[in-house]
């Protein structure tokens, strides 16, 4: 795939991170559609492979979810003709989707931590506890459930069962446990 | 500038002693983050180095996870500003991303060579099951965070429970949930907060 972007195509990309930044409540992967539309459907810019690739190897790699967006710019750089370009990219698309929501949290950071003797302050942070706590559940049991045929992935529930269990109970460190999972993987077990 | 946390504790909890210990915090605690950091950050910071309370960290995270952006770079954007101002929230961040960014960039150049091989498949594969587990541990890890919680453990319980399910088993929009539930969550916490102080008034001072 050869692409040849202009000027105002790079702005558009960086727009269009820039815009999905500041909905991205519960992080950029909730955005994940949207990209999709612009990226492969609209503009054609990747592949329905390169942009699924984007993803997974973003959530299997060390470091924070977000890199799938860098991963993108990579590619759609790729697409338009090299590594210098890739590298364009990526800068372009990071930059995108993190500045407008580096900018608004800091500055709510900063305001919340000011007032946090306020009672409206402290009731947001109280009430809002109980909420993060089970959306953290929920991710890991929506993760799980991804693989949805009890026959062939009852292997994959059990090890994400057991890891949680490890994890919550236990001070073993996390590298062990996804060498492990990675091990398992490649051997076939699961 | 955002000064320290003042909340008297009876634990004293010790911040980073520099700009470049915070960076290198933040990168070591990335580097181990696969399918996602929160886990280690809740690992690192609270438990081993002890920068925070399980509180605080809840406290954080419920501001860094409503905010739009990706979640952990905001968490770690407002720790670091926590200790160092702006130039700590840029430490912070630039920890989380800066070799998280060439890790991938690397592996998405090896990948692309073996991306068609089971064993590489069945690899990620496994490792996406032990993310799943560590995000739903931390979850449990955070649970006691909830006692001191002014909405009383039966109202917290229902909260947490009523957001499972509607966002794991009816996968609801987060938007709707946020507002649906916090919204009434955070107006019953705003009450009780408000009847807690005015028995700690109406009370004769010892």
């Amino acid at each position: 795939m050869s692409l040849s972007l202009s000027t105002a195509d790079w702005l558009a990309l960086l727009t269009h991170f820039a815009t999905l930044s500041l909905l991205a409540v519960g992080g950029a992967i909730t955005t994940v559609p949207e990209m999709h539309r612009f990226l492969v459907t609209d503009q054609r810019w990747l592949t329905d492979p390169q942009f699924s690739s984007s993803i997974a190897l973003a959530q299997a790699a060390p470091g924070p979810n977000v890199l799938f967006v860098a991963l993108m710019g990579w590619n759609v750089g790729q697409n338009a003709g090299g590594y210098g370009f890739a590298a364009l990219g990526m800068a372009v698309a990071m930059t995108g989707i993190l500045v407008p929501s580096t900018l608004l949290t800091y500055s709510a950071a900063r305001w919340s931590h000011r007032n946090r003797e306020l009672r409206a302050v402290r009731a947001f942070k109280q009430g809002m506890a109980p909420l993060v706590i089970a959306l953290l559940m929920a991710t890991g049991y929506l993760l799980c459930v991804a693989h949805d045929d009890p026959r062939s992935d009852w292997g994959l529930w059990l090890v994400t069962a057991v890891s949680a269990v490890l994890v919550w109970r236990t001070r073993i460190h996390l590298l062990w446990l996804l060498g492990a999972g990675a091990a398992l993987g490649a051997l076939g077990w699961v | 500038m955002i000064e320290a946390a003042t909340a008297p504790s009876t634990l004293q909890h010790r911040g980073p002693g520099s700009l470049t210990e915070l960076f290198w915090a933040f990168t070591w605690l990335a580097l181990q983050g696969f399918g996602g950091v929160l886990a280690v950050v809740q690992r690192e910071l609270v438990e081993r180095r002890q920068w925070l309370t399980l509180e605080e960290f809840v406290d954080e995270w419920a501001v860094a996870q409503i905010l739009p952006g990706p979640n952990v770079v905001n968490l770690s954007l407002m720790l670091g500003g926590r200790y160092f101002g702006v130039r700590g929230a840029f430490a912070a961040m630039a920890g989380m991303l800066l070799f998280p960014l060439c890790v991938v960039l690397l592996l998405a150049v090896a990948f692309a060579g073996v991306a068609d091989l089971a064993a590489a498949q069945g690899a990620l594969r496994g490792m996406g099951a032990v993310a799943a587990g560590l995000i739903t541990a931390t979850g449990l890890r955070l649970l006691p965070a909830l006692r001191g919680n002014t909405m009383g453990p039966v109202v917290c319980w229902i909260a947490a429970g009523a957001t499972f399910i509607a966002v794991a088993m009816w996968r609801f929009p987060l938007a709707w949930v946020l507002l649906g539930l916090g919204g009434p969550s955070c107006l019953w916490a705003w009450y009780r907060l408000g009847t807690a102080s005015a028995r700690q008034q109406g009370r004769p001072s010892p």
